[in-house]
């Protein structure tokens, strides 16, 4: 117990994704949905500095119609698999990771909100931004992994 | 077909993008049982490039590789829509941003991000340090301390009604509204707009 609990302190967040590995034809489905998703960001102008502007001045519905009509969409369909116990295509239950209550949510949380008012991106506009011809954003890119890399250096000496 | 070229080429409006995002929740269930995050590929980088050791780095990315593979194709997404579908017109932006930003020099509105902040010539500058690299950190590290970012905790956390994933999303608005309101003039003066 106490060993588990040691480990659990040092790893304060499992890796949100604990699947099985695919081969390099199972992840060419994974590029396409993220095509597809990158397009969806640049058309509706989501990465757009200008948008999340407007979002954090309540001067525009725009961004709040975004997120809140993606949580519609998502909560209706984990609902619907639910209900039906739908399985994944391979025929596997489908597994929702449960997300622990931690300080890091509320400090953590802020830091980044910071982050996202300046750079006008969450990670994935970041990417999409890239794409779109702002090559710039390789730095902020770059200094974004770096930032995770600090975390993940000092989290176990950070409040969790 | 060039009717069709045409609309896909308009701005597509807030209840089209965001259906369209929630939707990905579902199908990466579905076709792969993997949990829709975005920051997640920010590690998995740390772990495939510079694990040092740490034990939040040693773990088997490769698993995970799915998650790299979908942040390049959201990137290559990026590329073909601004090449091939491009919006004809300039943003439209609300006239109350307009004239906020204006007291901040931001008056350019001929690209999606404003060129007098994110351009090459701001790259060594304070500007530059204040956007590309103080911003660019605080995104990295916030998210993987929140262990997730709009995607992992406003989209998919929510969608799954985990109320840790509703105080993230509330302290990440926070963190916005008190970076725009509060701060963002005195930094920007202090970076020389």
């Amino acid at each position: 117990m106490k060993v588990e609990e040691k480990v659990k302190n040092i790893q304060p967040v499992e890796c949100e994704a604990p699947n099985m590995q695919e081969n390099s034809d199972g992840l060419l489905k994974y590029l396409i949905i993220g095509i597809l998703f990158g397009a969806v960001f640049v058309k509706a102008e989501i990465i757009s500095w200008f948008r999340i502007q407007e979002m954090f001045r309540l001067q525009s519905f725009f961004m709040y119609g975004v997120i809140g009509s993606a949580i519609l969409v998502g909560l209706i369909s984990i609902q619907l698999i639910k209900r039906f116990n739908i399985k994944s295509i391979k025929g596997e239950s489908i597994k929702i990771p449960k997300k622990e209550f931690r300080k890091g949510q509320i400090i953590g949380g802020f830091v980044f909100g910071l982050g996202w008012a300046l750079t006008g991106a969450c990670p994935g506009p970041l990417f999409a931004q890239i794409g779109s011809g702002f090559i710039v954003i390789v730095v902020t890119l770059i200094s974004a992994i770096a930032g995770t890399w600090v975390y993940g250096k000092f989290s176990h000496k950070l409040p969790n | 077909m060039e009717q069709i070229i045409e609309w896909i080429s308009q701005p597509w409006p807030w209840y089209v993008a965001g259906p369209l995002i929630g939707l990905t929740v579902p199908v990466l269930l579905l076709v792969g049982n993997k949990s829709f995050g975005i920051s997640s590929s920010l590690r998995h980088v740390c772990a495939m490039c510079v694990p040092a050791n740490i034990p939040f780095f040693t773990y088997n990315w490769k698993k995970e590789m799915w998650n790299i593979v979908f942040v390049i194709g959201v990137l290559l997404g990026g590329f073909v829509a601004t090449s091939f579908f491009s919006n004809p017109d300039t943003i439209v932006v609300a006239e109350s941003t307009q004239r906020d930003l204006a007291a901040l020099g931001i008056t350019d509105y001929s690209r999606l991000l404003p060129v007098e902040i994110f351009s090459f010539d701001n790259l060594f500058t304070a500007k530059g340090l204040l956007f590309f690299v103080i911003g660019g950190f605080m995104v990295g590290f916030g998210t993987r301390y929140a262990g997730g970012c709009t995607s992992g905790h406003a989209i998919m956390g929510i969608s799954s009604l985990q109320w840790p994933s509703l105080v993230a999303t509330i302290f990440f608005m926070l963190g916005g509204f008190m970076m725009t309101h509060v701060l963002l003039e005195q930094l920007m003066k202090l970076v020389g707009f």
